[in-house]
């Protein structure tokens, strides 16, 4: 079986499906650049977090860590978040 | 002396019109937006009939972000908001966060929304629910929503006085204003119309349940059996007199007087209207017309017509209830009622009541299915809300 992985397509199309496209394309840009972008910048509030990690979640079958939301606040560190979490599953 | 308040902006979402042009260009025919409802199926309910809003397609209003936020009554806030301040000609980004207020009024929240993720969450668990039913059902959620979307952090609230609550909203602008605000959006939208929302509303025991709808919601007739709900309302621009006029925007009219009362031993509705015209600096004869509550509920037809006989007289003055046409909106009616009464001011025009055959011993003038024209200088509005709540508005042109 395949490691499951999730990358910056995937959090895109979870954002998009629960929160909606922000104003002013901030998903649209250049990958590298995206990745390293604040949420708040790119126009994604607290509760659209909520609200990707509770998807993430029913999805991937796992638990992130309440801190996730808090902490992980670019692209690139949710990612790694969620990561860690599907190579080291609740058994 | 106490300042002038004034409307200089109005956004209508009604179940017969859409926007000020189409709702204004219907109510003055005549023509209704009452029909089957077909939201959900509802043959196994009493009640069958509704004030539906057709054609309103959020997308093409409102951006992607807002959308899994939102509950219809939202969108349709937001919508009439944005409308107000364009028609007012305000750009919200101009001017100072903190100078300008939000204050709506809501008899529901978010209900269609919260009925979707109630079911997810008995079906299928509270990890289905979505993170934004924390506000989305919320009663203040139209204001927020205003708020944050046009960047109003002035004060800001919502009333939650069911029919009466459209005229509370905007009196509380009035008092924001006057305590030195300089601009409100302010009335009132509600949308239940979600199989949830139905069976709520038919606990009243005031819903009509006839099929034809031409005879479900007939104020002041013999036939009188209750009301057809509706969706919509509409949201005001207020501001102070002084700072409209100085920087030339159109005005509708001034908020003349308000009070609101409820009901003890004897009905409060004669007191809130002559408190209001007291407020107003004004007689009985100085109204031009009133825009009833019209419950088209026998008793308080009757408390309604007997209040307005004994304050203006046997057929004293022109009654009216344009919400024939729209059915009953809740908070949304007497905020709609608010806005058609400047129209009608500035069009000289009364709109007509329609359905209804008006009995002869409630001695009102009611202006029946054909719109009266009539120079308009006063118009006072009436609002009751379940439970005991009266409301009265006199605005002036």
């Amino acid at each position: 079986m395949s490691q499951p992985t999730f990358t910056l397509d995937d959090l895109k199309r979870i954002l998009l499906e629960g929160s909606g496209a922000p104003e002013g394309g901030g998903l649209d840009g250049d990958a590298q650049d995206v990745l390293d972008t604040e949420f708040s910048d790119i126009g994604y509030d607290s509760l659209a977090l909520l609200e990707t990690a509770s998807r993430i979640e029913r999805e991937y079958g796992i638990d992130l860590d309440e801190s996730v939301i808090g902490d992980a606040t670019t692209p690139r560190a949710f990612i790694d978040a969620v990561g860690d979490h599907l190579v080291a599953p609740a058994a | 002396m106490t300042a002038s308040v004034v409307v200089t902006g109005l956004g209508i979402t009604a179940p017969n019109g859409l926007g000020t042009k189409d709702y204004w260009s219907a109510t003055r025919v005549g023509k209704s937006g009452i029909g089957p409802l077909t939201r959900f199926d509802a043959a196994p309910y009493p009640a069958k009939l509704a004030g539906e809003i057709d054609g309103f397609t959020a997308e093409e209003h409102l951006p992607s972000r807002l959308l899994p936020q939102t509950d219809q009554v939202t969108r349709l806030s937001l919508v009439a908001a944005d409308w107000a301040l364009a028609d007012a000609g305000v750009r919200p980004a101009d001017l100072p966060a903190f100078d300008m207020g939000v204050i709506t009024a809501s008899s529901a929240g978010g209900f269609e929304f919260s009925q979707h993720e109630l079911k997810s969450l008995w079906s299928k668990g509270g990890e289905y629910v979505s993170a934004y039913q924390s506000f989305a059902w919320f009663y203040a959620v139209n204001t927020g929503q205003i708020s944050i979307r046009n960047g109003m952090k002035g004060p800001s609230g919502v009333v939650v006085t069911d029919q009466a609550g459209g005229l509370d909203a905007v009196a509380q602008a009035r008092r924001q204003i006057r305590k030195g605000t300089s601009l409100v959006v302010a009335g009132a939208v509600d949308a239940l119309l979600c199989s949830w929302g139905w069976v709520g509303l038919h606990t009243s025991g005031r819903l009509s349940t006839a099929d034809d709808p031409g005879r479900a919601y007939l104020p002041f007739d013999e036939r009188a059996a209750g009301h057809v709900p509706g969706e919509g309302g509409a949201l005001l621009i207020l501001e102070a007199a002084d700072a409209a006029r100085a920087r030339g925007a159109r005005v509708y009219g001034e908020i003349a007087g308000y009070a609101a009362t409820f009901d003890g031993r004897e009905p409060g509705l004669r007191k809130a209207i002559e408190l209001a015209l007291t407020d107003a600096d004004l007689a009985p004869s100085d109204v031009d017309v009133v825009f009833a509550d019209a419950a088209a509920e026998p008793e308080l037809d009757r408390i309604e017509a007997e209040t307005l006989v004994e304050v203006f007289g046997h057929r004293g003055v022109p009654v009216t209830a344009p919400k024939t046409m729209t059915g009953r909106l809740y908070a949304g009616a007497a905020a709609l009622d608010l806005a058609t009464a400047f129209l009608a001011m500035g069009e000289g025009l009364i709109p007509p009541t329609v359905h209804t055959d008006p009995a002869d011993h409630y001695g009102l003038d009611l202006v029946g299915t054909e719109a009266r024209p009539a120079e308009l200088r006063t118009a006072l509005v009436l609002a009751r809300g379940h439970g005991g709540f009266n409301s009265a508005m006199v605005v002036r042109s």
